[in-house]
């Protein structure tokens, strides 16, 4: 199964992510925490590649990298400007997401390690064919995905009109 | 318990500590766009937990890859509408602090 190396770069990629992510919501200054958030989504589309999910790795980095945190540094400089973009956070909200966060982490993992997961069948996949892909996507049999497809792009196009819509001048 | 178990209670951990960071993002902090960032840590999470527990538990068929897919694609449209969103909010009262919005219409 999985070599030592790819288990080195697991745990690597696990604590770039896991200090990007806390950093990402912890830092003042809202450019940092869209880049911290950039470096984070890397992380995700390095996982997926771990995961041998070599197509959704890539679309992770061409959706999430390529055009969300352009979509977020461009608003942050629209709305923010580069100087006064910091903010303090009151100390009751402090406690109040700090408590919520922790015990929700505390509900998560005592349910995580009490659960009894059966055998891994991870030996039995392997790399997914684009075929498989394409062909899973655009089928209309049971288990294929054609009327989300087909409703992501009727979606899609919504969101566009929506888009220009709701941030165009009056 | 066997190795690739434990090597997805990794994965598992990662998706669970940044979903709780965003969590934590949301509530805590008052900028707009500050609240979208842990918005996006937390599908982020979501979609991790679906392509682990796909390779991980049923590998033979895509259910938790193609959930990832659609969720990918959604949460890039919704990403776009809450900044369009917030971009018109900035441009009626001049900041995007969710504490200052307490009007739907002026």
């Amino acid at each position: 199964m999985e070599t030592i190396g790819s288990q080195v770069i697991l745990y690597i990629i696990a604590a770039v992510m896991v200090i990007f992510s806390v950093m990402a919501v912890t830092t003042k200054h809202l450019l940092r925490s869209a880049t911290y958030l950039l470096f984070v989504l890397f992380g995700t589309a390095a996982l997926y590649f771990q995961l041998e999910y070599e197509f959704l790795g890539a679309v992770q980095v061409a959706v999430y990298a390529g055009g969300i945190v352009v979509l977020f540094v461009f608003s942050i400089l629209l709305t923010q400007g580069l100087g006064q973009n910091k903010e303090k956070i009151k100390v009751r909200k402090l406690l109040l997401a700090l408590s919520a966060a922790i015990i929700g982490a505390i509900v998560c993992g005592y349910s995580l390690l009490t659960h009894i997961f059966p055998n891994s069948k991870y030996d039995m996949g392997g790399e997914i064919t684009m075929e498989r892909v394409g062909e899973d996507l655009l089928g209309s049999g049971q288990y294929q995905y054609v009327l989300p497809f087909e409703l992501i792009s009727v979606l899609l196009l919504a969101c566009i009109i929506g888009g220009i819509m709701i941030a165009r001048k009056r | 318990m066997d190795n690739n178990l434990t090597t997805m209670y990794i994965y598992l951990a990662i998706s669970g500590i940044m979903f709780f960071a965003g969590v934590y993002g949301f509530i805590a902090r008052r900028n707009m766009l500050a609240i979208l960032i842990s918005l996006e840590l937390m599908l982020n999470a979501v979609d991790i937990n679906f392509a682990v527990f796909n390779r991980y538990m049923h590998p033979t068929v895509l259910e938790g890859y193609f959930f990832t897919l659609f969720a990918i694609a959604i949460a890039a449209a919704e990403t776009a509408i809450a900044i369009a969103i917030i971009i018109n909010i900035y441009r009626n009262i001049k900041n995007i602090k969710s504490d200052s919005l307490d009007k739907m219409k002026n």
